[in-house]
């Protein structure tokens, strides 16, 4: 309908604006879709670093009953 | 913008483009002559942080060309019938400078060793760097009738599209930058986390943890 409404050269200039923000919105998709994809991978970092992290704590109980008589 | 600027009295309501279209050359040119200054820089210093910065700026810079292609050809069909016209210089010599810079990403994609790939990618840039000015150079020195330089355009324009033109201007040249800003903090955020994910696997290799990329390692 807005199509219709409009003349042939005002097409024109219409279809060059959004070809202009066609351009802008396609590389702030593609920008949102790599930084979704950061993210994911910042999550699963941060749990390997946590599981790594849960191994010396496991341990440390074991060693702190041990220390324990020392302390006393 | 499109309401405020005069309609054109030869042109009509198709001189409109020339808002978005110009800008977005500017820019991309800019982009391209930039790129090129921080590839010196990067050839200077060494630092990986320049070669990515010029990279980036290219390649947005390429984006923008596409830009300029398209709403180019779309003001060429409207106003002279014809969606490109080969004997107007200041096309064709866009078109070239487009192409040589469509090499660029390639060039970088297949060269393995990263110091190599910024070496010859710095070179690249420095050399289609300087060819941009002196292509556009020699165009305004052969000025064209049918496609006038922007600054007649301008000066011999009512200040009101002046004025449009050079907020046009403003806007594009932050808009590169911001996106510039967006696109290298993204690269430096995926170098980090490859980074953190190298160190927590305990690999060293770069090569075989990131795989063969155009874009720079850092």
């Amino acid at each position: 309908m807005l199509v219709t409404a409009l003349s042939s050269s005002e097409q024109y200039v219409a279809g060059a604006y959004v070809v202009f923000l066609a351009l802008v919105l396609v590389y702030l998709a593609i920008m949102a879709a790599k930084l979704s994809r950061l993210e994911r991978e910042v999550v699963e970092l941060a749990q390997l670093a946590e599981g790594r992290d849960a191994v010396p704590e496991d341990r440390a109980p074991a060693s702190s009953s041990q220390a324990q008589p020392v302390v006393r | 913008m499109l309401t405020y600027a005069p309609v054109d009295a030869d042109q009509g309501v198709i001189q409109k483009i020339f808002y978005v279209h110009v800008p977005l050359a500017i820019v991309a040119l800019g982009g391209f002559i930039a790129g090129g200054v921080m590839a010196i820089m990067y050839l200077r210093t060494r630092d990986r942080r320049w070669d990515m910065r010029s990279y980036v700026t290219i390649h947005l810079s390429i984006v923008l060309a596409v830009g300029v292609l398209i709403t180019g050809s779309i003001w060429a069909r409207a106003s002279w019938g014809h969606w490109f016209v080969w004997d107007e210089p200041m096309l064709v010599v866009f078109l070239i400078v487009f192409l040589l810079y469509a090499t660029y990403q390639p060039l970088r994609f297949s060269i393995e060793d990263p110091d190599k790939q910024a070496r010859y990618a710095s070179v690249f840039a420095i050399t289609a760097g300087a060819f941009v000015p002196l292509c556009f150079g020699a165009v305004r020195m052969a000025e064209s009738v049918t496609h006038p330089p922007t600054a007649t355009m301008t000066t011999s324009s009512p200040g009101t599209v002046t004025l449009t033109f050079l907020v046009a201007l403003t806007g594009m040249t932050l808009l590169f930058i911001t996106l510039c800003k967006y696109e290298m903090a993204s690269k430096n955020v995926s170098a980090t986390v490859r980074r953190l994910r190298r160190r927590l696997a305990g690999d060293d290799d770069q090569l075989s943890a990131t795989g063969r990329s155009a874009a720079p390692q850092l």
